[in-house]
This record gives C-alpha cells, sequence and structure tokens, in this order.
C-alpha cells in the first residue's frame, strides 16, 4: 500500500495536465449543458437592458483584448444579441488598441445575426482614442471633441445616429465589457459616480471582480463576473427570447461553464487527493 | 531518458500523427467563405464582400476556401500549442512564440495608435486639407486647429530626452502629464472610492418592511457590511495595541479579509480555466472541426 501511496506523491504532474484537458474537452465536444440557477444580480443586469424602451442609445465600450476572448466573449455576445434583440441603438468604443478587433467581431456578429441593423442609423463604431480614463473623462462632457470621426474616418456629423450627442450623459446605460485597467473601475470612477445620470452595468473577468463589488449597487447596477455568472445571463436570454437559442454559439458561456463545473470536480477531488497522500506519506517524497 | 519522458514523447508523437490525419483527411482548420456584393449609395460603386461560412456549405455555389484565413487559423493553433509547450518545460519554441506575441502586440497597438490618434485625431485638426486629400477624404473640417501645436510641443519635447545633449527638456511635458493624471485620479478615487463608499456603509441595522413587518434578511445583510467593514479597519488600526476587546475584533476582522482572499483566488482560478476552456475550443471545433 506503501507502494502506491508513495507513487502518488512522485506523479509527474504532466498526468495532471492530461487529465485537465480531458476534463475541459469532454463537455466541449460532447455538447453537454448542466443547468444554471440565475442570481439576482444576474438578474438586475439583464433588466437594466431588458426594461429600457425599445431604441435607447446604449454605450458599449469594449475593453479588452484576445488574451481575455475565452472569458468574455460569451458574455460580450449575450450583451450584444440581447440589446439588438430590443432593437437598441449600439455606440461601441474602446480604450484598449486592442479592443478595436473585439468591436469588430461583435460587428461581425450584428451583420449576420441581425441584417436589419443599419451602420449609422442602429449601430456605431467609433473606435479607439488613445488617453487611458482621460478619455472617459473628456467625453462626459465633450463626445465629438474627441470623437469626431468613427473607426473609418467618417465625420461624426455624417452620422445620423450622432446627431445631438454632446456627451456620454445623453445615455441612459453603459454596457461595458473590461479585462483590466483602464476599464469597469475608470467608467464606474470617471462617468458613474460623478454623474447621477449614468447608469452602468459592467462584464468583467473572476480576477477583478473583488475589487468591483463595493460598487455595487450605489455607483453600478450590477455585474457579470466571469463565465458562471455569464451562463446566468444566457439562460434568462434563452428564456425570454427562445428564437436566440436557435443562433449557432449562442449559448457559448453555458458551454464553457459545463467544461468549467467538470473542472472544478476534478481540481477539488485532486486537492482532497493530494491531502490524503501527505497524510498517508508524512510528507515523504523521493527526489530521486 | 527516463521512462515518463519516454512515455510523453510517445504521446506527442501520436498526437502528431492525429493531428496530421486529421488536417488532411478533414480539412482542419479551413477556412470557407461566400461572396456578397454591396452597393455604396454615396459613390454609385459596388464591390464584393467576404463572409465566413460554415464547412457543411463548402459544396454550395459560390463558396470557396479563403486561403489567409486559413493559415490564420493554423498560425494561431500552432502559436497556441507553442505556448502550451511551457508545461513540459521551457523551451525554444515556446521563447520563439512569446518574443514574436510580445512583438506583434507592440507593433499592433503602435499601428493603431498611430492612426487613430496621431493621424486621426492630431494632423486631421492640423492640417484639414491634407487629410481629407489622403487618409479621410470624408472629413469636412476646412480650419486648422492652432491648438493643436502645443501636443505637438509637448512631443516634440518629449523625443529630446533621445538627442545626446538637453534631456532635461522631455522632464517638463513628462511632469505635465504626471500632474494631470495625479489630479484627475485624486480627485476620481476621493470620490468614488471614499466618500460614496463610507455613504454605502452608513445603513440601519435593523431594516423594517413597508408594511412595518421586521425584514430580518435585509437587517442580517446590513449589520454583516457594517460590522465586517469595523472590523477590517480595526485590523488595520495600529495605534492601539491588538490586545483585549480590540484584539478580539481584528481577528474577526483578519477572517472576514481571509474569506475575501479565498474568494478573490478561486475567482482567479475560474478566470484562468475560463481562458484555457477558450482556446480548447478554438483548437478542437475552429481548427481540428471536431464536435
Amino acid at each position: 500500500m506503501d507502494k502506491f501511496w508513495n507513487s502518488l506523491a512522485n506523479l509527474d504532474r504532466r498526468w495532471l495536465f492530461a487529465l485537465t484537458f480531458l476534463a475541459i474537452s469532454i463537455p466541449l465536444l460532447t455538447g453537454i449543458v448542466l443547468p444554471q440557477k440565475v442570481t439576482p444580480m444576474v438578474e438586475n443586469v439583464f433588466n437594466a437592458i431588458d426594461e429600457l424602451p425599445s431604441g435607447t442609445k446604449i454605450l458599449m465600450p469594449l475593453d479588452y483584448d484576445p488574451s481575455a476572448e475565452g472569458e468574455l466573449q460569451p458574455m460580450a455576445d449575450a450583451f450584444i444579441r440581447h440589446a439588438a434583440q430590443k432593437k437598441h441603438k449600439l455606440y461601441f468604443l474602446t480604450i484598449w488598441p486592442t479592443g478595436v478587433a473585439m468591436i469588430q467581431r461583435q460587428v461581425a456578429t450584428l451583420k449576420k445575426e441581425y441584417p436589419e441593423y443599419v451602420y449609422g442609423e442602429d449601430y456605431v463604431n467609433l473606435g479607439y482614442r488613445p488617453g487611458y480614463e482621460g478619455v472617459i473623462k473628456l467625453i462626459t462632457s465633450d463626445l465629438p471633441k474627441l470623437y469626431g470621426s468613427d473607426q473609418q474616418g467618417t465625420p461624426v456629423a455624417k452620422i445620423p445616429m450622432m446627431a445631438g450627442i454632446d456627451s456620454i450623459k445623453q445615455f441612459p446605460l453603459i454596457v461595458n465589457v473590461s479585462a483590466g485597467d483602464p476599464g469597469l473601475k475608470q467608467w464606474v470612477q470617471y462617468a458613474a459616480t460623478p454623474f447621477d445620470s449614468i447608469e452602468i452595468v459592467g462584464g468583467t473577468t473572476g480576477v477583478q471582480a473583488s475589487t468591483l463589488y463595493p460598487y455595487i449597487p450605489n455607483q453600478m447596477i450590477g455585474m457579470i463576473a466571469g463565465i458562471k455568472p455569464a451562463a446566468e445571463y444566457e439562460k434568462l436570454m434563452f428564456e425570454k427570447y427562445p428564437e436566440i437559442e436557435k443562433r449557432p454559439n449562442s449559448n457559448m458561456a453555458n458551454v464553457f461553464m459545463t467544461s468549467q463545473e467538470v473542472a472544478h470536480f476534478m481540481l477539488i477531488a485532486i486537492i482532497i487527493l493530494g491531502n490524503v497522500v501527505m497524510w498517508q506519506t508524512g510528507g515523504r517524497r523521493d527526489q530521486s | 531518458m527516463k521512462q515518463s519522458n519516454v512515455i510523453w514523447v510517445v504521446v506527442m508523437l501520436l498526437a502528431g500523427v492525429y493531428l496530421s490525419w486529421r488536417a488532411v483527411s478533414y480539412q482542419a482548420g479551413a477556412v470557407y467563405v461566400a461572396p456578397k456584393i454591396v452597393a455604396d449609395a454615396d459613390s454609385g460603386k459596388s464591390f464584393t464582400t467576404w463572409s465566413k461560412v460554415p464547412s457543411v456549405e463548402s459544396s454550395n455555389p459560390g463558396v470557396e476556401i479563403s486561403w489567409p484565413r486559413t493559415l490564420g487559423i493554423w498560425l494561431s493553433a500552432l502559436f497556441t500549442l507553442a505556448i502550451f509547450s511551457f508545461l513540459f518545460g521551457d523551451n525554444v519554441v515556446y521563447k520563439v512564440a512569446e518574443s514574436i506575441f510580445v512583438g506583434s502586440s507592440a507593433a499592433y497597438a503602435m499601428v493603431v495608435g498611430f492612426w487613430s490618434a496621431f493621424m486621426g485625431i492630431f494632423v486631421a485638426q492640423l492640417a484639414p486639407q491634407f487629410s481629407q486629400n489622403t487618409f479621410m477624404p470624408g472629413d469636412d473640417r476646412t480650419e486648422p486647429e492652432w491648438l493643436m501645436l502645443i501636443p505637438l510641443a509637448m512631443g516634440i519635447m518629449f523625443l529630446w530626452r533621445l538627442m545626446p545633449a538637453g534631456g532635461w527638456i522631455s522632464r517638463w511635458p513628462l511632469a505635465f502629464f504626471i500632474a494631470v493624471f495625479a489630479g484627475l485620479r485624486l480627485v476620481s478615487h476621493f470620490e468614488a472610492d471614499f466618500v460614496v463608499q463610507i455613504k454605502s456603509t452608513i445603513l440601519p441595522l435593523i431594516v423594517f418592511a413597508e408594511d412595518g413587518a421586521f425584514d430580518l434578511k435585509t437587517s442580517l445583510w446590513n449589520s454583516t457590511m457594517v460590522l465586517g467593514t469595523l472590523c477590517c479597519l480595526t485590523y488595520f488600526f495600529f495605534s492601539v495595541e491588538h490586545t483585549g476587546v480590540v484584539g478580539k475584533i481584528s481577528r474577526v476582522g483578519i477572517y472576514l479579509l481571509m474569506i475575501t482572499f479565498g474568494v478573490g483566488f478561486a475567482l482567479t482560478v475560474m478566470s484562468r480555466y475560463s481562458l484555457l476552456i477558450g482556446r480548447m475550443n478554438f483548437l478542437l471545433k475552429d481548427w481540428l472541426n471536431l464536435g
């Protein structure tokens, strides 16, 4: 028996990598989706978009890059589909240079799934502007000063949906998806906190979440932090708009979450097993 | 060679053989596109755009393979595997992929910054005629914005540090930016992270619902919030020795902080797994056409 415990104590860590690979891959390949229970915070975020009258102007800063795509793309997709389903007017921008490509992905989704959405009338891509949080600070008072043209260089004066937009205080809601600083924290600090008229909901990585929870509910309506609440958001969306569920890749957060849950079970089992091995071997490890 | 290393070399070779077979038999990573003719109302001209279609539609009329996009998928997959190779130890493939990633990210940010900021804002405002004739034909500005000369001067001063003499000149614009951002951050942090946070913690400990009934849930929630905050603050209050009642309160503060760190760590684990799942999804579905 000692030999068994010793072999476990000296297990090559690459077997654990292989196990992780299997734990993640099998749910992805089989397409199994485990049920999710919707939490009140996700419900608040969903209602913030859903209860707005159709055609409301929503500012959508997408401040993330491909390195956070695995975690943030499903929630960004869900936000876009939900907002488009409600026929809201979408204003995309980013304060991350690499966010431009992320906006282009969302624009591609809109073009494919909502062909009735017309550029310049229903959505606009204002692109990237440098200046970190300085950008947010400036557009709370004068948006055209910084965004004189859209991503393609078209003057905002020639974009119908930009008519009459002087500052972001005219947007009833900001929906931000962010992977770090500058991001959701700065949108709360520079836009939502000083101006009572600006409401914000966000999607962010699990890593950032604990620093952002204190802003809820007084400075931020709610937040989707990581893939779990994103899966809950999809569930709410499918319940209210079943037609979205039929679209390809519309349930990515749920598929990813199932892989996540299997991986978590595996991780918990490994932690328990590791402690049992430690207890059985007295902490000895063959160094040879 | 150690037995475990032999096993892993065999596993890797088998994986390589499988990938090669998959690539040939199932056209792994192949991206198919369909044309769409779009008419431009302003110019009266039409142009063709190509959009991605599922591989099951590859035999439809007009659909063809897109070699640049296919190459992009393959490069992306191979670089992902190169980064994953770090799991088996530091190696040259990983180093090459890492260096290319750093270099291309920096170049991408520089190019986007150049066209968005330097050309899109600076040149477009300072020389509107030039920008209209070259890269922004739709722009209708006619008068130059002479105030842009100030950032131009500051930019030149910034670059002065590259000159053999007078490097101190670059400190002036640097001092300006530090002062501006320090001022901006001071005000925003004071309001968002101090004043409003204190306001958010001033809560009634005993709450009654609108019908006059005692609201136990909200009362417990508010009490936990207020007492938890006070306990954590006590832990960071070092002017009084942490003994007796103060010691016990600060001990509760430590426990609460530990719970917070635990939550943060668990969220980080979830986050990292999400990134891995995202890449695995790309490798299995977008590249290998599995599932």
